[in-house]
C-alpha cells in the first residue's frame, strides 16, 4: 500500500479568545487521502470547517492553537514544527490553501505575477524573474488562463476569474495537497463550474495530488469529491464514498443534511425537505456526550450522558452514533 | 419535520389578481452610464401563490422587488394592485400600501439599523398592528411568540444588538417580523443567501408555514434555480432586466424553452443526473 | 457607547491632540484664578517690555539691605554691560588703534578690559572712523566706566521747605535687597506688548475667547451644513436642487472673499467677537453640508431605511434615528475641524484688521495684528508674536491630531 499524501489523527484544536475561553472548534479528527483523491468536507456554518482548514496546515498561530494529534504529510510528521519552519518548508509545496475570501483579500497594487514571485521565492529564493514568469504563463495557459492575466492587477479582473487566478498562484509549485475553503460559495453558478472544471484540471494533469474541498453546497460536493465527510460542532460524524454519504446516510445528522439537497430534476417536488430543529451547540461549553443529541430525534438519556464511539461499516464507512447501522436504517425507513 | 414539497397540479385560472405590471422598466442613470435594470417587464402574481423570479447577479431581481414594493418609482410602465392602478402618491397611502405589502432584504446585516436594540425592531411591528403601548405583557407574549415561530428564543435577543448576532439569526428575525405583521404580499429577496444550505431548509419551512397560516402571496427572489424549483408555483427567469420565460415551475424547469433557462439550469451541480463540465 | 469611547481613547493620535487641548483649556481656567484682573490693562508705561521679572527700584530703596560680598560681583556687573558685540567692537578699535591682533583675547574679560583701559582716549583720532561710531566708543567707555566704579550711590530726598536735599541713603555696591522685602515685583514671564499689556494674561483670555469664536462658529456651521446635507441628501427631488444651488453658489465664491466682504460691511463697531463668530459660521457649512449631503444619499439606499419606511415610520423619525446615528461620528469630525478652521479664520480676519472690535476682548488674531502693526517682528519683540502663532499652531494641531484619531476609529478602512 502506498503513502497517503495526508494522513490525521486525532487532531484537536482550539481557539483562545479576547476572554481567555476556549473554544474547541476541533476535536479529534482524523482522515487519511490517498493520491488522487479528493476529499469533501460538508456542515453548517460555524461547525468549524475552516478551522479544519486551518488546522491541517500545521501552521498554528494565536488565537487559534494546538492541542494534540498527528499531521502526516506524505510520511512526514509535521505536527510538531513551529509556525516559521511550517511556512518555509510546507505551505505552498506541500499544502497549498485558499481561505475562504482569498479572492477579496489580494493587495489590489501588486500584479498577478507578484503574488506567484513571493509564493516561489519562498521556497526557492534563486529563481530569476524569467523563469518564473516561464513557468507561469506555461502554467496558466495549460489551465486555460491567458497569460496575460500576469500581468494584471486583482481589481480588473471578474469574480470567477480572479477566483481561477487565485487557485492557479496557489497550485503554482505543484502541491501534494490542495485545500480549498468555500471556494465557489461567492461566485454566481456559472463561474462556479469554470472553478471546478479547473480543479479537474489541476488533477488530471498532475498539478495537485490530493485535494480537500470545502462547503456546504452538498450537490457540488457529490461532482466534484470521491470521499465526503460530514461534520457537526467540531467532529467528524461520518464519513464514507460521495456515492454513499448522499444516498445513503446512517448518521441521524447525515441523513438530516441529505434531505436538505435541492437540485433542479424532476421529482425533486415529491422529496420531502426537512429540516433540522434546533441550533448547533456553543463550541465554548461543548455538551457532554453525543454532540449532536440535543437536536437528535433518537436521543434518549444514554446519548447525552456518554461519548459514542466511531463505529465501522463497509469498504470504509465510519459513523459516530451510539445506535448500530441496521438500527439506524430502520429508524430512517419508519419516517 | 415537516412536509414542505409541492407537487399537486397548481393553476391560477380561479385565483383572484394581486399584483401585476405592464411594461414596468427602470432605467438608471443617464448618458453612458445608462443601465437599464428592469426592461419592459409584465406580470401578474395571484393571492395565495408563490412565485420566484431567477436570475444571475445583476439582473435586476432588487430592483424589480424595490419597484413592487413602492421603493422605487418606475421609470415606465404601470404596476396594478387587486386589478387596479396602484396609487400610492401619497405618504398615507403608501403607509396603507405597506400595511400589507412587506418585505424580506437581500443582506440581513444592512437591514438593521445597528444603533437600535432588537426589541425595537417588533416593537415597531407591534405598533403597526396596533397593540397598546401599555400592554407590555400582550407585547411580550406576542414577541415570544414570533420569536417561538422562527426557532429563536426572545430570552436571548432582548437587549441585544443586531450585529451581535449571526446573519442566519438575522434572517430569521426578520421572518419574526413578517409573522407579526401578516402582510397580504411578501417580497422576499434571497431570504437565504446568508445561510448555508443545511439550515436552508429551515428559512424555507418557515416561509412556507407563514403562506398556510396567512395565506399570503409569496415573492421569492434567489439565482438558485433548484431553490425556485423546488418551493414555488410558478417560475419568472430574469435575463438583463427582461423576463425571458415564465410560467409554472414544473413546466419551465423541466422543459425549459429560453436559452437562458436552459444555461441557468445545466450550470447548476445535480444529483441524479450527470453535471456536464465542458460546456461553459 | 462606552466602548467606542474606549477605542477613541486607545487611539495614540487621539489621546495626544486631547492632552495638549486638555492642557490649553485648564490654563485658560487657572490662570486668571492665580492672576485676575483685566487682561487688556496697560500696566506698562513703555512698549514691548522684556519678558522676566520687575522689581520696584523705589521700594527697593526702602527696604532693609544687607551685605554681601561675592566674589564675582564685579565681573557680572561688567559682563551685564559688556555684551558681545561690544567686545567686538572693542577688538575691531583695538586692531585699528594698532594693537596686534594675537594679544586680544576676546573670551578673556578682564585682559580685554586692562587692554582697553590702557589705550582707550576719547581723544585719539582713528582714522576712518566716522563720528557716531566715536560717539559710540564714548558712549562704551562711559559705561564701562561707571561699572567699574566702586564708590556708593547716594539717594536723596528733596526737603521741599528747606530747599534743600536731604540724604535718605547710600548704597555700597555690596548692599543686597531680598526680594520678598520689596513691596512691588511684577512677573511679566512674557513681558508686554506694544501698549505695555501683559502678554501672558492677554494670550490666556485671547485664548478664550478664540476657542469661544470656534465653539460658536463651528456649531453654526454643523448645525446649518447638517441641516441642508440631511434635506438635501434624503428628501432629494426639487429640495435637494435648490439646497445645492444655495451650496453652489456660496462654493464659487470663496468663503474667505465672503467673510471679509460681511466684515468689512458690518463696519468695526459693530463687530463683537460673537458677531465675528457668527459671520464665520454661516460663510463656512459649505462642506459639511456637501459632505453630509454625500453620506445621506449613499445611507438613503440602504436597506434598514427601507425597513423603516416599511414599518410607516415618519421622515422626522427615519432621519432622526436611521440616518443621523450613522453619521454622527463624521459631524462630530466635521465640527472639530470647524472648530479650527474658524480660529484660523478669525486670526486671517484680524490680521487683515476686519477681526472683532479691538477695546473690548483680545483674541489670538487681534494680538497678532496688534504686534504686526507695531512692528514687533522687526524690533525683536518675538514675545509679543511668538506665543501666540505656537497657541495657534498647538490648537490647531491637537484639534487635527483628534480628528484623525477619530477618523481611525471610525473609519474601518483606516484601521490597522
Ligand atoms: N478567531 C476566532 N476566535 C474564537 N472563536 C472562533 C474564531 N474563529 C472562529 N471561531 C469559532 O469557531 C467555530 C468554528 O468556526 P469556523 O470558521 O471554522 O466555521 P465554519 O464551519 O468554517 O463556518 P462557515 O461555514 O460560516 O465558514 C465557530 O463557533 C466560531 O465561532
Ligand atoms: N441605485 C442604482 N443606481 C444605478 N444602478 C443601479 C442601482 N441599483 C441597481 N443598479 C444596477 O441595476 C442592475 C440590476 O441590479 P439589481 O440589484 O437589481 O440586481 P440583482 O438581480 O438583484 O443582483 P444580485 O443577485 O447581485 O442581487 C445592476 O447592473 C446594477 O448595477
Ligand atoms: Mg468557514
Ligand atoms: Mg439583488
Amino acid at each position: 500500500m502506498t503513502t497517503p499524501m495526508l494522513e490525521v489523527k486525532g487532531l484537536s484544536t482550539k481557539y483562545v479568545t479576547r476572554f481567555k475561553e476556549n473554544v474547541y472548534a476541533v476535536d479529534n479528527v482524523s482522515l487519511s487521502l490517498e493520491e488522487g483523491q479528493s476529499l469533501g468536507i460538508a456542515g453548517e456554518s460555524g461547525c468549524g470547517k475552516s478551522t479544519l482548514a486551518l488546522s491541517l496546515m500545521g501552521y498554528y498561530f494565536p488565537p487559534l492553537h494546538y492541542m494534540k494529534g498527528d499531521i502526516i504529510v506524505d510520511g512526514k510528521n509535521i505536527s510538531g514544527l513551529a509556525p516559521d519552519e511550517v511556512r518555509r518548508s510546507i505551505l505552498g509545496n506541500e499544502i497549498a490553501y485558499i481561505p475562504q475570501s482569498a479572492m477579496n483579500a489580494l493587495n489590489p497594487t501588486q500584479k498577478i505575477i507578484n503574488f506567484i514571485e513571493d509564493v516561489i521565492h519562498a521556497h526557492n529564493p534563486d529563481m530569476s524573474k524569467m523563469e518564473i514568469y516561464q513557468l507561469a504563463a506555461e502554467r496558466f495557459e495549460t489551465l486555460g488562463l491567458s497569460a496575460d492575466v500576469l500581468k494584471m492587477h486583482s481589481v480588473e479582473l471578474s469574480g470567477g476569474m480572479k477566483q481561477r487566478t487565485v487557485i492557479a498562484v496557489s497550485t503554482i509549485l505543484s502541491p501534494k495537497v490542495l485545500i480549498a475553503d468555500e471556494p465557489s460559495s461567492a461566485l454566481d453558478v456559472t463561474s462556479q463550474k469554470m472553478v471546478i472544471k479547473m480543479f479537474r484540471e489541476l488533477m488530471d494533469k498532475g498539478f495537485i495530488k490530493s485535494m480537500i474541498f470545502i462547503t456546504h453546497e452538498l450537490p457540488l460536493l457529490y461532482n466534484v469529491t470521491d470521499r465526503i465527510m460530514v461534520m457537526y460542532a467540531g467532529r467528524i460524524v461520518e464519513s464514507g464514498t460521495a456515492e454513499e454519504m448522499v444516498f445513503d446516510p446512517v448518521h441521524p445528522y447525515s441523513k438530516g443534511l441529505m434531505n436538505s439537497i435541492i437540485v433542479p430534476e424532476s421529482g425533486v417536488r415529491d422529496n420531502k425537505l426537512t429540516a433540522i430543529p434546533g441550533t448547533p451547540p456553543n463550541l465554548k461549553k461543548p455538551p457532554s456526550g453525543c454532540r449532536f443529541a440535543a437536536r437528535c430525534r433518537l436521543a434518549t438519556d444514554e446519548c447525552r450522558k456518554s461519548e459514542p464511539k466511531v463505529q465501522h461499516f463497509g469498504s470504509n464507512r465510519n459513523y459516530r452514533c451510539r445506535l448500530t447501522e441496521a438500527q439506524l436504517r430502520e429508524e430512517h425507513s419508519n419516517d | 419535520m415537516t412536509k414542505t414539497g409541492n407537487n399537486e397540479i397548481y393553476s391560477t385560472e380561479e385565483k383572484a389578481l394581486c399584483l401585476s405590471g405592464k411594461g414596468v422598466t427602470k432605467v438608471f442613470g443617464s448618458g453612458d452610464k445608462k443601465c437599464i435594470a428592469v426592461n419592459n417587464v409584465n406580470f401578474k402574481f395571484h393571492e395565495g401563490e408563490f412565485v420566484s423570479i431567477v436570475g444571475e447577479s445583476g439582473s435586476g431581481k432588487t430592483t424589480l422587488s424595490k419597484i413592487l414594493l413602492g421603493l422605487l418609482n418606475p421609470t415606465d410602465g404601470e404596476i396594478f394592485f387587486k386589478g387596479e392602478p396602484r396609487d400610492i402618491s401619497s405618504i398615507k397611502k403608501r403607509k396603507e400600501y405597506w400595511k400589507g405589502t412587506q418585505a424580506i432584504f437581500q443582506d440581513p446585516f444592512s437591514s438593521f439599523n445597528i444603533f437600535n436594540k432588537i426589541d425595537t425592531v417588533l416593537l415597531d411591528c407591534l405598533k403597526m398592528r396596533g397593540v397598546k403601548r401599555s400592554d407590555k405583557q400582550e407585547q411580550v407574549r406576542l414577541m415570544t411568540e414570533a420569536c417561538n415561530f422562527v426557532n429563536l428564543k426572545f430570552a436571548e435577543l432582548t437587549n441585544k444588538y443586531p450585529f451581535e448576532l449571526s446573519g442566519g439569526q438575522m434572517q430569521r428575525l426578520m421572518i419574526a417580523r413578517i409573522f407579526l405583521l401578516k402582510p397580504k404580499i411578501l417580497i422576499a429577496d434571497e431570504p437565504t443567501s446568508m445561510i448555508d444550505a443545511c439550515s436552508r431548509a429551515t428559512i424555507l419551512d418557515m416561509l412556507l408555514k407563514l403562506r398556510e397560516e396567512i395565506g399570503m402571496t409569496i415573492i421569492f427572489i434567489t439565482h438558485d434555480i433548484g431553490l425556485a424549483y423546488y418551493i414555488s408555483d410558478s417560475v419568472y427567469i430574469m435575463e438583463h432586466g427582461k423576463i425571458v420565460e415564465s410560467g409554472l415551475a414544473d413546466e419551465v424547469i423541466l422543459n425549459p424553452k429560453a436559452a437562458y433557462t436552459k444555461r441557468l439550469i445545466n450550470d447548476v451541480p445535480k444529483i441524479h443526473e450527470a453535471w456536464d463540465l465542458d460546456t461553459v | 457607547m462606552t466602548n467606542t469611547i474606549k477605542q477613541i481613547f486607545h487611539s495614540p493620535k487621539f489621546v495626544v491632540g486631547f492632552c495638549i487641548m486638555a492642557f490649553i483649556l485648564l490654563s485658560m481656567i487657572i490662570y486668571p484664578l492665580v492672576n485676575p484682573g483685566n487682561p487688556l490693562e496697560m500696566i506698562g508705561l513703555g512698549s514691548f517690555q522684556k519678558p522676566g521679572t520687575y522689581v520696584s527700584l523705589y521700594d527697593s530703596i526702602d527696604s532693609s539691605s544687607t551685605i554681601f560680598k561675592l566674589p564675582d560681583a564685579e565681573n557680572n556687573r561688567i559682563s551685564q554691560k559688556l555684551k558681545d558685540e561690544d567686545r567686538i567692537a572693542i577688538m575691531n578699535w583695538l586692531i585699528d588703534y594698532g594693537v596686534s591682533e594675537s594679544d586680544i583675547n576676546l573670551s578673556d574679560t578682564n585682559s580685554l578690559l586692562d587692554l582697553w583701559w590702557k589705550n582707550y582716549d576719547s581723544s585719539i583720532l582713528v582714522e576712518g572712523m566716522t563720528k557716531a561710531k566715536r560717539n559710540y566708543y564714548m558712549r562704551l567707555n562711559k559705561s564701562l566706566e561707571s561699572a567699574k566704579r566702586t564708590e556708593e550711590y547716594v539717594v536723596s530726598h528733596t526737603d521741599k521747605e528747606l530747599n534743600e536735599l536731604e540724604t535718605v541713603r547710600t548704597i555700597e555696591n555690596t548692599d543686597y535687597v531680598n526680594i520678598q522685602d520689596v513691596a512691588n515685583v511684577k512677573r511679566l514671564p512674557l513681558g508686554t506688548d506694544n501698549f505695555g499689556r501683559d502678554v501672558l494674561k492677554e494670550l490666556v483670555s485671547a485664548c478664550g475667547t478664540s476657542l469661544r469664536i470656534g465653539l460658536i462658529a463651528g456649531a453654526i456651521a454643523t448645525l446649518i451644513g447638517l441641516t441642508f446635507g440631511l434635506l438635501a441628501g434624503y428628501v432629494g427631488g426639487i429640495v435637494d436642487d435648490i439646497i445645492m444651488f444655495i451650496t453652489n453658489i456660496f462654493t464659487v465664491i470663496p468663503s474667505f472673499v465672503l467673510l471679509l466682504l460681511i466684515s468689512y460691511s458690518i463696519g468695526q463697531d459693530q463687530r463683537g467677537a460673537s458677531t465675528i463668530a457668527l459671520v464665520i459660521g454661516f460663510t463656512s457649512w459649505v462642506w459639511t453640508a456637501r459632505a453630509v449631503r454625500a453620506q445621506v444619499i449613499s445611507l438613503r439606499k440602504r436597506d434598514h431605511v427601507n425597513l423603516s419606511k416599511l414599518s410607516g415610520h415618519s421622515l422626522i423619525r427615519i432621519i432622526i434615528t436611521d440616518i443621523l446615528p450613522y453619521i454622527a461620528s463624521y459631524v462630530v469630525m466635521a465640527f472639530i475641524l470647524q472648530i479650527s478652521t474658524a480660529i484660523l479664520a478669525e486670526a486671517q480676519l484680524s490680521m487683515l484688521g476686519l477681526g472683532p472690535k479691538t477695546t473690548e476682548v483680545p483674541t489670538l488674531g487681534l494680538m497678532m495684528n496688534w504686534s504686526m502693526l507695531y512692528a514687533a517682528h522687526l524690533n525683536g519683540s518675538w514675545w509679543a508674536y511668538f506665543p501666540v502663532l505656537l497657541t495657534i499652531a498647538l490648537i490647531s494641531f491637537s484639534l487635527n491630531l483628534m480628528n484623525t484619531g477619530l477618523d481611525q476609529v471610525f473609519n474601518p478602512t483606516l484601521r490597522d
